[in-house]
């Protein structure tokens, strides 16, 4: 099957109220992803490969998972086995907590937890970043077959962000970036769980690589 | 110092690409996704798309024309003009932007930009402010430069980030389509009095404007329109085929004022590079 061509296994971008999955989704067309919107839990159980998005709140998002009883749902879909891909807001739901407002509970999903920023910086750097930004391999880091298989470090990704992620296991680590005079870890990957800071699908040739990527892990005919 | 964005700036009326001086005297220069693909393809970090006639004649017509860009364009994309409600910003969203730009409904109701950060998340919500000197005072203006509005424009940036504004797309109307240069000090007044990134837009001539811009203005991203218009539009002057606008100049061959010079967007970045300006740039390993 050639690039382009669709795969006949499902893939659901979940929709929960937190900014726009379209751009996913077009990303996904155009990496031949068979993908759908969707926010109802069966939908999302009997899915192949999930993608989380989204932007805005971490305490927000939690909330409207809940509401939308889909905490169940997605941890049981990522202990499955199945490929999933969180981004932007949706890899840090992944972690254990935020400390945005206090502190805010994720799916506890990957030990970690999630970081503001310093707004003074000795960068004198903005937040949120808005922007391009590298990303870099850790020492001994190897990119080879996994989903930033084919990017470079002189490659960029889109990021918008305030908030960064920092995971326990350092094993898990896939990229580093650098904003705001701290060196943060920009995507991680575990098993069959991908999660990265950036968003692919806005980062033109470099982004769409790894969405190409997330297909062969899919596999199907 | 974080990577400064480079900005195409497309000013849509109807199907066609267009451009002014003063933000009027608009002429046709082309196809809207023959320029978006060809900026895409050299380096572009984002794009916007004004709909410059929508608050004029109170329509929408950006939409269909940016699901079909959306399609093959994976950068971000904001839309401004004709912005009016909750919405408006839904279907914009939905046909393939990332982020809009309001003005007109912003000052018309402020409480608009609270709503909408909400809603979206600020990072898809841009103040756009359209500027002019008057009596040593800046003022904003909506209605693409044609409505008086009599609001300062300094402490209406800082007002609307408070009400949750991601990014300020800052327009110098007296420098719009000239080539003079940006509005230097217009754009470090801003920058300084918000957090937020600051968007510089009118008036690039040349390469020096952008550094300049920059590294005095302190802008965080620039946004150009003609500079980079006229040097695709000279080797394509075929390509226009609609006609709701003035297509005498591109018809004619004739170039742009003197003062503009025509840029590609990679030259742009290989510029900043040499002066030590952080940008993206090159294209990495894609092949």
């Amino acid at each position: 099957m050639g690039p382009g061509a669709m795969s006949d296994k499902k893939t659901v971008i979940v929709d929960y109220g937190m900014g726009n999955m379209f751009s996913v989704r077009r990303a996904c067309e155009h990496a031949g992803i068979d993908a759908v919107v969707a926010s109802d839990k069966n939908t999302i159980t009997k899915a192949d490969s999930v993608i989380l998005p989204g932007v805005g709140a971490f305490g927000n998002a939690m909330e409207n998972l809940k509401k939308l009883d889909l905490v169940a749902p997605l941890t049981d879909m990522v202990a499955s086995g199945k490929p999933f891909m969180g981004i932007c807001l949706g890899f840090q739901l992944l972690m254990s907590e935020s400390e945005e407002f206090g502190c805010a509970s994720g799916l506890n999903i990957i030990r970690g937890s999630v970081k503001k920023f310093p707004v003074k910086n000795s960068e004198g750097a903005k937040i949120p970043q808005i922007g391009w930004n590298s990303v870099l391999k850790y020492p001994g880091g190897d990119w080879a077959g996994s989903m930033l298989d084919g990017v470079c470090e002189t490659d960029y990704m889109y990021f918008v962000h305030s908030f960064y992620v920092e995971p326990e296991d350092s094993a898990i680590k896939c990229s580093r970036t650098a904003y705001a005079g701290i060196d943060y870890c920009s995507s991680i990957s575990t098993g069959n769980i991908f999660g990265c800071q950036f968003h692919p699908e806005k980062s033109a040739w470099t982004g769409l690589k790894v969405y190409a990527n997330f297909k062969k892990k899919i596999g199907g005919a | 110092m974080m990577n400064v964005r480079i900005i195409p700036r497309l000013d849509i009326k109807g199907p066609d690409l267009v451009k002014g001086i003063h933000l009027e005297g608009l002429r046709v220069l082309g196809q809207p996704s023959e320029f978006a693909r060809h900026y895409y393809e050299n380096g572009a970090d984002e794009l916007i798309f004004v709909d410059v006639v929508a608050s004029l004649y109170q329509r929408n017509s950006l939409k269909e024309m940016i699901s079909r860009i959306a399609q093959e364009i994976f950068i971000p994309l904001t839309v401004a003009g004709g912005i009016r409600t909750i919405q408006d910003i839904k279907e914009v969203l939905r046909a393939g932007a990332d982020k809009v730009a309001v003005n007109t409904a912003a000052i018309k109701d402020p409480e608009f930009i609270r709503t909408a950060s909400r809603m979206f998340g600020s990072s898809t919500i841009v103040l756009s402010i359209e500027a002019l000197l008057e009596n040593g005072r800046y003022l904003a203006y909506t209605d693409n430069g044609r409505e008086y509005t009599g609001v300062e424009a300094i402490g209406w940036a800082k007002k609307a980030e408070e009400l949750g504004a991601g990014e300020i797309l800052l327009t110098s109307i007296d420098r719009d389509g000239t080539g003079e240069g940006f509005d230097i000090e217009l754009t470090r007044k801003i920058s300084e009095a918000v957090s937020i990134p600051v968007i510089a837009c009118g008036g690039c001539g040349d390469l020096e404007d952008i550094a300049g811009v920059i590294r005095e203005g302190r802008a965080d991203a620039v946004s150009m329109a003609s500079v980079l218009h006229y040097a695709v539009a000279s080797g394509r002057g075929n390509s226009v085929t609609t006609g709701e606008g003035n297509t005498e100049f591109i018809r004619s061959g004739r170039k742009a004022l003197p003062s503009i010079k025509e840029l590609e967007i990679s030259g742009i970045k290989e510029y900043l590079s040499s002066r030590s300006i952080p940008c993206r740039h090159g294209a990495g390993c894609h092949v």
